[in-house]
């Protein structure tokens, strides 16, 4: 039914088919990108120290220390991937689990629950993150909790008011009448319901997450080199950008492709796991 | 109205007053020594003993924190490491550039945004409302950083509409305010698109399209009436997302914002400039969404807060 | 043939018309940087950036020829008188010569703005060029109220000791850091001085625009009649190189703060019509690779030297558009006491694997390189990253903030490694001490102190010591041979990987009249008073 919905969704399609090849070109890395991705060739920058434009010997060019950018770019959708679904598989688990409990518990950990995601509310979650990974020195794994730690927050609220709404359903009343436990409702209840919701997440937030992770290494406080990273090559390559544009304009078209194949995919989930069509 | 307005003030106090304490222990996190990050890496062991024991740095956290607090409280943000002033005129001398930034990208969003949501509603299903939708889902899925230096390379560099950066008129603006806030009027024409649609099938518009009123005259009463609160806690809410993307777009422009002093902060680990601004945004962010919730509540007393 | 003579001699006397006629009075400028300024406190400012801008504002006792390294007197009447012993030094000041607030300069003003440097309140970052001062630890270490050492004569005339003699003490009173405060203006701006200086200088402070701009303008009381030419120069800030070399361009931007950005190097220097307005110099620094003797198998001086003659210095030089010149020793070029003859460590990749093999470590080592994070270090340090694994050393990279790569090079057995770029040690002042007390000594080697490779000779200590005591102007040849010589041995321990001594490009408008030694001064980098504009 969920399936027959979201394959008559072009856009969805659009976005599976993104984040397949996105997926497929991180996993095989090894086998299909043309050369090391950090090997800097004697030939891949002039004398005077300029990258060499897309052509024969390197199809997307060099970077500014003569390696080959292709295989940069495949390399960098690892990091890219490793930090999004890790991340954002955190995130997805703790907003879950601190959703429910807050939706769940009526007294004091409810209110503290959710007047904590109300701190967090009020904090730009970007400005955070930078001022998190730069002081704590930066890492893949720094960045990928700290992004995390920031990303729970959206999924929190979502399940939060999903189970608000739950819980005056008959089924749960129903349960509650016979004299079930709390926590047995929770779990035989509720979180078969929130199944979709944290799905739905799981993509869409990973969308997010690369595109978090990607400014964190733009700014340099993020993936770390030698390390490639669609973020980090550009924050090489910026001041190459009058003169070698393509530095610029590949790796931020990796992200964008990344990013949108995510996002198209959580939203046709969405559509079709939602059978209102409502958010 | 006035009990809400009150309760959330409150709530809004507690919810400083927590950031506030998360935001100082930045401070503890630091690898490095805050007292040799003052002095400068060429100070004697002496001179960064004395620095520490000035600072109260070699007093228990509750102690440092009770210290900044009143400060705070009394307008003092500390001094900055590494800039031989104060934070207080440091973060006042920023604040009216980001303003501006934001101003003007608040004011694209909804230049883009409304008529493109309301373009796409109109012609629902057909190609505008699939074009206004593939816009809106690029806007969310590119990178700023990129978006800004794809802006500068093609419109200000390639076609020399504009200036490739720095600090100016209106001209000066537009590539950033434009990069900042093309993301939201994405968001803006989705969220005016839906509401839009759930008006037109409501009985009194169809009521009133049935009558003969022309299209214009049924969006602009009934359809834009309903959109408004939406609008109004989303401008609430951009403010947030603002808060962190000015870091990218003015470091990218060098726009001589906020955003580009926190991030010279960052680079130099100027602690107190770095939590200064952090809990000014804070600060910023909180009263902008109370302030939409209660316009909010002005415009439309049917809304009920619990 | 005759007419082209004829034009080449039309041409010379054009050049040298321009070259003789007078400065034009008048007209202001335009100077772009991407950082803000941190602070125009000539105690605390200590980077290329503020340096100049104190020169506007403030003077010293003595200065040097422009672009050059000879000493002139400044504020000061005359070269000071020298006793015997070499210890003890007497300036005659100027007479007349008024701050900006009016008040008329004298000796206890030199006093106040020396004992200043030495508080420990003020955290000068040059207290310990001044500690040599009889007496000056005393006030230092809060034991005496007044520095012993210094004495007001009279209001225009003041003695100072020293512990010992120091060939270098009047190169330590022409610093940025030995210029003249008046007290009252201190003391009225309390902690914002640095953002409210008041001097004697050629310039005043007009505005400060945090995160925009600052505006000096000329001081028409100046004590060196005509000077300043300029009757304005405008610091934008916040402007990207390349930003900044476009509106050059357009006009207006007159000269490039940070230089050529690197996209636009090779454009530039190939583009015959900008020549004559692109400068460049060796600067008097140099960027190594330092390598702490006190961790791991870098303890072994083999070691050392492998990777000494491990690392591609060409290949880096590439990375930085050519604009350096590979080191093969401590000191620069233009630093007196540089050896021309010293070659150095060539690159031999099989040497020094056979090196490696030789001390053990046949298999090769892993190990960790710091460096700034800021473009292109991370690059460069990459570039020794694939040079080091090509003998089988295998580097991970630690790419920080400043403070912090300062912290870890900084702190005993730490950092295997440090990449210096960003950081390259550069000269105070035109003596081969200065590249020798503050970053290869005994006493440098501590905690915090900028000795990275921890090395601690007490033999080379002594012999500097020594040499430092030739004060005299017929010891200044062997005073410096003494020098030459105790680098020679420093790099035959291989503490360092001389890379590179940097060469700085800049460029300037057509309406901007400077030459290289005002544009790009090795001491003061920019000589603001001697610009000027054609109208």
């Amino acid at each position: 039914m969920a399936w027959r919905r979201f394959s008559r969704d072009k856009a969805a399609l659009l976005g599976l088919v993104l984040c397949t090849l996105v997926l497929l070109g991180a996993l095989l890395a090894p086998w299909i990108a043309p050369h090391d991705p950090n090997f800097q060739f004697p030939d891949g920058i002039s004398l005077e120290g300029a990258p060499q434009s897309p052509g024969t010997a390197f199809l997307l060019g060099t970077d500014l220390l003569g390696r080959d950018l292709l295989s940069r770019l495949l390399w960098g959708a690892r990091a890219s991937l490793l930090v999004g679904i890790v991340a954002n598989g955190i995130a997805v688990v703790i907003g879950v689990l601190l959703g429910a409990l807050g939706g769940m518990g009526r007294g004091l950990t409810g209110t503290l629950i959710m007047r904590f995601t109300d701190v967090m509310m009020a904090f730009p979650v970007l400005l955070l993150a930078i001022a998190l990974t730069a002081v704590l020195r930066p890492s893949l794994w720094i960045v990928t909790l700290v992004i995390a730690l920031l990303n729970w927050v959206a999924v929190a609220r979502v399940i939060y008011a999903q189970v608000i709404s739950l819980r005056e359903r008959e089924f749960v009343e129903a349960a509650q009448a016979v004299g079930a436990s709390g926590s047995r409702i929770l779990y035989r209840h509720i979180v078969p319901h929130l199944l979709p919701t944290a799905l739905v997440w799981g993509s869409l937030g990973i969308g997010t997450t690369v595109l978090l992770e990607a400014t964190l290494s733009f700014l340099g406080v993020g993936v770390q080199p030698p390390t490639p990273s669609w973020g980090g090559i550009i924050n090489e390559s910026q001041s190459y950008l009058t003169t070698a544009p393509w530095l610029v304009l590949f790796p931020g078209a990796a992200i964008l492709i990344t990013s949108l194949g995510f996002n198209l995919l959580g939203e046709g989930l969405r559509d079709a796991l939602d059978p209102n069509g409502a958010n | 109205m006035l009990t809400f307005t009150v309760s959330r003030v409150l709530q809004s106090l507690g919810v400083l007053l927590v950031a506030s304490v998360f935001t100082f222990s930045l401070i503890f996190l630091l690898p490095a020594d805050p007292a040799r990050l003052v002095a400068g890496p060429s100070a004697s062991v002496q001179t960064v003993n004395s620095i520490r024991r000035e600072l109260g740095l070699d007093r228990p956290f509750v102690a440092q924190y009770a210290l900044y607090l009143t400060n705070l409280l009394r307008g003092d943000l500390g001094r900055s490491y590494k800039q031989q002033t104060a934070v207080r005129p440091l973060i006042a001398s920023r604040v009216w550039p980001t303003f501006q930034l934001m101003l003007g990208a608040i004011a694209l969003e909804l230049l883009l945004g409304l008529p493109l949501g309301i373009w796409a509603a109109l012609r629902r299903g057909r190609w505008p409302d699939q074009l206004v939708m593939g816009f809106a889902f690029l806007g969310a899925s590119a990178p700023q950083f990129w978006l800004g230096l794809s802006l500068v390379y093609l419109l200000a560099y390639g076609l020399n509409l504009f200036p490739l950066g720095g600090y100016g008129g209106l001209s000066h603006l537009f590539l950033p305010a434009l990069t900042l806030g093309l993301g939201g009027a994405g968001w803006y024409a989705r969220v005016i698109r839906s509401s839009l649609l759930e008006v037109l099938t409501r009985d009194y518009v169809r009521t009133a399209r049935a009558k003969g009123l022309p299209q214009s005259r049924v969006v602009v009463r009934h359809a834009l009436r309903n959109a408004a609160p939406p609008i109004i806690s989303m401008i609430g809410l951009d403010i947030g997302v603002f808060m962190g993307g000015v870091v990218v777009v003015e470091s990218v422009f060098g726009w001589p914002g906020l955003g580009r002093l926190v991030w010279d902060a960052i680079r130099v680990v100027d602690i107190p400039v770095i939590v200064g601004v952090v809990i000014f945004s804070a600060v910023v962010i909180t009263l902008a969404n109370l302030l939409a919730d209660v316009v909010q509540l002005a415009l439309d007393p049917r809304i009920r807060y619990s | 043939m005759k007419r082209f003579t004829g034009r080449t001699l039309l041409g010379l006397t054009l050049l040298l018309g321009t070259a003789h006629a007078a400065p034009q009075q008048g007209g202001s400028i335009t100077v772009s940087y991407k950082d803000d300024v941190t602070t125009l406190d000539p105690a605390v400012g200590y980077d290329y950036q503020n340096w100049p801008m104190e020169k506007m504002v403030f003077d010293a006792l003595l200065d040097y020829t422009p672009g050059g390294t000879t000493l002139t007197p400044r504020l000061a009447a005359k070269m000071p008188d020298v006793s015997k012993d070499g210890k003890t030094y007497t300036f005659t000041l100027r007479k007349g010569v008024k701050f900006h607030n009016g008040r008329v300069m004298t000796a206890d003003d030199v006093k106040y703005s020396l004992e200043r440097v030495l508080n420990p309140k003020t955290k000068s970052p040059g207290q310990s060029f001044y500690t040599d001062i009889a007496g000056a630890q005393a006030f230092v270490d809060g034991k005496a109220k007044a520095v012993s050492g210094i004495v007001v004569l009279a209001p225009d005339k003041i003695k100072i000791t020293l512990n010992a003699p120091n060939a270098a003490f009047l190169n330590i009173m022409a610093m940025n850091f030995a210029f003249i405060v008046p007290k009252e203006a201190v003391a009225k701006a309390g902690e914002d001085f640095g953002h409210q200086p008041v001097g004697t200088g050629p310039f005043k402070l007009k505005s400060w625009v945090s995160g925009q701009q600052l505006q000096f303008e000329r001081n028409p009381n100046y004590f060196m009649a005509g000077m300043p030419y300029l009757d304005g120069v405008t610091v934008k800030v916040g402007m990207d190189p390349s930003v900044a070399y476009l509106s050059l361009q357009r006009g207006e931007i007159d000269l490039l703060g940070d230089g050529i950005p690197p996209a636009q190097f090779l454009q530039v220097t190939r583009d015959p019509r900008l020549k004559a307005n692109v400068f460049s110099k060796t600067s008097v620094n140099t960027t190594y690779l330092s390598l702490n003797t006190g961790v791991g198998p870098l303890k072994d001086v083999r070691v050392r030297q492998a990777i000494n003659m491990a690392i591609d210095k060409t290949k880096i030089l590439r990375i930085i558009n050519g604009r350096g010149v590979v080191a093969r020793g401590v000191l620069p070029p233009l630093m007196p006491g540089h050896d021309k003859a010293e070659a150095g460590y060539a690159y031999d990749p099989a040497k020094a694997k056979a090196l490696l093999a030789a001390a053990g470590l046949k298999n090769g080592f892993e190990t960790t390189l710091y460096t700034t994070s800021t473009d292109p270090n991370p690059r460069i340090a990459q570039s020794i990253q694939q040079d080091l694994a090509q003998i089988g050393v295998k580097v991970q990279l630690k790419s920080l903030a400043q403070s912090s790569v300062i912290d870890a090079a900084s702190t005993p057995k730490t950092a295997a490694m440090v990449w210096s770029g960003g950081l390259a040690w550069t000269q105070d002042y035109p003596d081969p001490s200065d590249f020798y007390w503050p970053i290869l000594s005994c006493r440098s080697a501590v905690q915090g102190g900028w000795n990275w490779p921890f090395v601690c000779d007490k033999a080379l200590d002594a012999r500097a010591e020594k040499a430092d005591r030739m004060v005299a102007p017929t010891q200044q040849a062997a005073r410096l041979k003494e020098y030459a010589s105790i680098f020679a041995a420093l790099n035959k321990q291989a503490v360092w990987v001389p890379v590179f001594h940097e060469v700085r490009y800049t460029m300037k408008s057509d309406r901007l009249v400077g030459g290289v030694d005002d544009l790009l001064d090795p001491t003061h980098f920019i000589n603001y008073e001697r610009l000027s504009v054609k109208k």
